[in-house]
């Protein structure tokens, strides 16, 4: 019995996160071996998160961490400001 | 991120140090998680400027209640954590607050989801990255997720947090953190991969490998 692509779908993250059982991660594998449509939702799948994961993704903006030090800096001078419990 | 950095680090170490009076090793401690503490708050907020903001705040207010940091989890979950909520903080005050209201703040369970359908998909390599266009693309996917998903996202694929850290700091069941992240991951793909299919950035790469 093999598995509709909708079921497959339905598991591409825990694929993608090695999280599928052994029975389960045959039978997908199976099935993409013999589906062009899954292959490339998942392949795209893949892809787009690298993509999205890239540090040159979200970019820091310029001179961001010198203002947030001299911010920073003038906390951490302020004796008023130490650490305490809440 | 986390792969900044370069050597173990003994951050309990370093706490107590701070705690007990050498705060300039404040700047050591946080200096691997500056650019987490603002891609966090940035996902969430869509504006640099705010982002850019919170992260301070974030940073000055790890700083204030280092104490009463426990160490039951990691530094960077419970900075994450305090990142998160200055997001939602700043949400909530911005103008994007009524359209948030408006989106998913629990599961729907419509659960039939269909992806981008395609025959066939050559890899976008990272250089399409250097197109502003295609950055933007997906930093606007990303942002413009509903906010339940977009925050599982955020701290298992872009902070790379791992499931049960990603449940601790958002309060909810691990899984409830892998219903999410596949439903997120999914809205991604159905988004974006249209896109880059037809982008420049795809048909250079489906070109320079016709021509080879």
């Amino acid at each position: 019995m093999s598995l509709a692509c909708k079921q497959v779908w339905e598991h591409i993250s825990e694929y993608l996160d090695h999280q599928l059982d052994p029975m389960l991660l045959r039978e997908i594998e199976l099935h993409l071996e013999n589906c062009e449509i899954c292959s490339a939702i998942l392949d795209s799948t893949r892809n787009v998160l690298v993509l999205t994961a890239d540090d040159r993704t979200f970019e820091l903006p310029v001179g961001y961490s010198e203002r947030l030090h001299a911010r920073l800096r003038a906390v951490l001078q302020n004796p008023d400001a130490a650490p305490t419990k809440t | 991120m986390s792969t900044q950095i370069a050597q173990p680090r003994d951050e309990p170490a370093l706490i107590r140090r701070i705690l007990a009076g050498e705060t300039q090793l404040f700047y050591d401690l946080i200096r691997p998680y500056e650019k987490m503490v603002y891609v966090t708050i940035y996902a969430m907020v869509r504006n640099e400027q705010e982002a850019e903001d919170g992260a301070q705040e974030t940073l000055i207010n790890a700083f204030r209640h280092l104490a009463s940091f426990r160490g039951e989890s990691k530094f960077s979950t419970w900075l994450v954590t305090i990142a998160m909520n200055e997001g939602r903080r700043r949400l909530r005050k911005s103008k994007t607050a009524a359209e948030d209201s408006l989106e998913a703040s629990t599961e729907d369970h419509d659960g039939d989801f269909t992806p981008a359908f395609l025959t066939d998909w050559r890899e976008i390599p990272s250089e399409a990255l250097e197109k502003k266009e295609t950055r933007e693309k997906l930093r606007a996917a990303v942002q413009t997720l509903p906010p339940i998903y977009r925050e599982v996202l955020i701290l298992r694929d872009l902070e790379e947090l791992n499931q049960e850290e990603t449940a601790a700091a958002l309060g909810i069941t691990i899984s409830t953190v892998k219903v999410r992240l596949h439903r997120a991951r999914m809205m991604l793909q159905k988004q974006l991969v249209p896109y880059l299919k037809e982008s420049g950035a795809a048909r250079k790469g489906f070109f320079g490998r016709m021509f080879q």
